[in-house]
């Protein structure tokens, strides 16, 4: 096992590609990830890999489907102005069945908005994002350590379900220093990329292609796809949970939210409040077996989240109307308080 | 008896869904005689993106990455930095490089990239049924320019080799046609060049092709092809813009040979 040591989740995300073997970073500045393409342009030379700063977030996602495409690990990282402008290839590698990993540090929107943190790009993450009928793998982590955690798990189901994969972050968890250790994760065999172009000895020419004229043909592939995908909510969903067994009130929260939540929960057990966390790892999956099975054993959920209600939605879907699904949330780079979430927990117990 | 003409082997051999005078099955058959000349098929990925030449892979048989419109060098940027020794052929056309890709089209040339564009220039957006292309000539009747490309209103069209010729990192910019049999001769030389260009890893080449479009410019295939000569070439001259010659830089081949694989 690795030492532990004090990074950048920014940082983070970038060595834990590189020891994942991704060896094509593509990228574009943009407050608040410029530590991780900066770390990129330093570290991918020393490990022969390839660095370009593209003319544009648009560029440099077709960067990544021409690298992954001839089957290598490839990623790009952006915050929400420049996340929206790659949802056209996003789409198409999805189409395309092309694997690859990206990041989202989310910024304050909608528009040019701010560089506080925020949570507000939930629905594009965990919508697909893009146009047509498909969906991203998205890990939401919450602190440091998942930000290289996930990364590398990111980079494997990626290739596993030959889908994009991505890590939804925000300015705080990039920002921060916290301590860390690069553990390497026993993933199972992946299975070989026959599709990959290249080296065409022996072998008849393979296209990879999102484009489906034929009659019938694109309804065969986004059925296909929609199997993909349900294979993917059957067994790759991850959460956590804390102190739910006999929590009247669960609140319902992700990354940086989660984590000021997990203190609301710890300051209101020591004030005998019987409150829990449901934190979902994945968004997209998201945990709604586990938030139905909450909901018939608590009074009351309460989402939080750095948006005006976006994951709320799934919660509520979730829940079918078996409790009451109450929401917290805050906007324009405002944090949410635990003491906040104390009151509104004291007000539903 | 010897065979004089036949299908190049990487010519697929199925009839194309082009309409009647089109310039792309000549353009991309002469890409096909290159590639299966130079005997680089194996190692030669194409990458067709929308519009008429998304049908690429129907008639060319090597390996294909199709890419959104205008992101064709993006694309072909990914593919070449993860396989150096390939050969990467974009094939797009005008609205792809000269409209919606002009940013990756400028950037891929400034960074030198070793990808060769077939630039498809036939003043008008073909499979979307003739709307203005960014090289549609002032006074042409489009779709969308129904009294005719008014400069005031639309602009001028807009020369694409003349424009990437100023850049450091584009090492071959050539322009040619197809409108008649010595012009298609010359075609096929400048792809040869181009990829020769890219082989020898002198950076970014691009040949454009003024094309015709019988369909959409309203004109029988032979008018098509005098269209060409007698009002696209006066505006869009013919000829190198940018050579390696100009840098003194020699066309070596010193991409390593590969062992066939076997998957």
């Amino acid at each position: 096992m690795g030492s532990r040591m004090l990074m950048k989740g920014n940082e983070a995300v970038g060595e834990a590609a590189i020891r994942s073997g991704c060896r094509y970073y593509f990228g574009y500045p943009i407050t608040p990830q410029n530590e991780l393409t900066a770390y990129m342009a330093k570290r991918m030379p020393e490990v022969g890999g390839t660095f370009i700063q593209a003319e544009s977030e648009i560029a440099a996602i077709n960067m990544v489907y021409g690298a992954a495409a001839a089957g290598q690990r490839a990623m790009t990282s952006s915050s929400g102005p420049g996340i929206s402008l790659k949802q056209e290839g996003i789409s198409y590698l999805a189409g395309a069945e092309l694997p690859c990993f990206f990041v989202n540090v989310v910024r304050g929107g909608p528009g040019l908005g701010n560089i506080a943190p925020a949570q507000s790009d939930y629905f594009q993450a965990t919508r697909g994002g893009g146009h047509g009928d498909y969906r991203v793998i998205v890990l939401a982590p919450n602190g440091v350590q998942e930000m290289a955690d996930l990364t590398m798990l990111g980079f494997h189901l990626a290739d596993k379900y030959r889908n994009p994969a991505m890590v939804l972050a925000d300015g705080i968890l990039g920002q921060m220093l916290e301590p860390m250790e690069f553990r390497r994760p026993d993933f199972p065999p992946l299975p070989p990329k026959d599709w990959a172009v290249g080296n065409m000895e022996n072998r008849t020419s393979r296209l990879v292609s999102s484009l489906f004229l034929g009659e019938g043909e694109l309804e065969k592939h986004n059925l296909d796809l929609q199997k993909k995908y349900d294979k993917i909510q059957a067994e790759e969903v991850r959460w956590e949970g804390l102190m739910l067994e006999d929590a009247k009130v669960a609140l319902v929260a992700y990354g940086t939210s989660a984590r000021i939540a997990r203190g609301a929960v710890i300051q209101g057990r020591a004030q005998g409040l019987k409150v829990g966390l449901c934190r979902p790892i994945t968004v997209w999956p998201f945990p709604s077996q586990i938030v139905g099975q909450i909901s018939e054993n608590v009074k009351n959920i309460l989402v939080v989240e750095m948006s005006m209600g976006q994951m709320v939605e799934d919660v509520r879907l979730a829940v079918e109307g078996r409790c009451e699904v109450h929401f917290y949330g805050s906007t324009g780079g405002g944090i949410p308080a635990a003491e906040e979430i104390l009151e509104r927990v004291k007000r539903l117990i | 008896m010897a065979k004089a003409f036949s299908r190049p082997a990487t010519f697929r051999d199925v009839s194309t869904n082009y309409c009647p005078g089109c310039g792309h099955g000549i353009i991309q058959r002469l890409v096909a005689e290159v590639v299966d000349e130079m005997g680089i098929r194996e190692r030669t990925i194409g990458l067709p993106p929308v519009g008429c030449a998304v049908y690429l892979d129907l008639y060319l048989d090597f390996d294909m990455v199709q890419p959104a419109h205008g992101r064709t060098p993006a694309v072909a940027t990914g593919l070449k930095r993860a396989l150096p020794d390939h050969i990467i052929i974009g094939y797009e056309g005008d609205g792809g490089l000269a409209a919606i890709g002009t940013a990756e089209v400028i950037h891929a040339a400034n960074r030198g990239e070793n990808i060769t564009m077939i630039f498809v220039n036939n003043a008008v957006y073909g499979m979307t049924g003739g709307q203005m292309a960014p090289t549609t000539l002032v006074d042409q009747k489009t779709a969308t320019t129904p009294l005719g490309r008014n400069p005031e209103r639309d602009g001028y069209p807009l020369r694409l080799c003349e424009l990437l010729a100023t850049l450091d990192g584009a090492a071959y910019l050539v322009r040619t046609t197809v409108s008649s049999p010595a012009n298609v001769r010359k075609t096929k030389k400048a792809i040869r060049k181009a990829i020769e260009v890219q082989m020898g890893k002198l950076g970014f080449s691009m040949v454009e092709v003024l094309s015709p479009c019988p369909t959409n410019w309203g004109l029988n295939p032979v008018d098509a092809m005098k269209w060409i000569e007698e009002k696209m070439i006066s505006y869009f001259p013919l000829g190198e813009f940018k050579t390696p010659e100009d840098k003194n830089e020699v066309l070596i081949d010193d991409t390593p040979k590969r062992e066939p694989k076997t998957k």
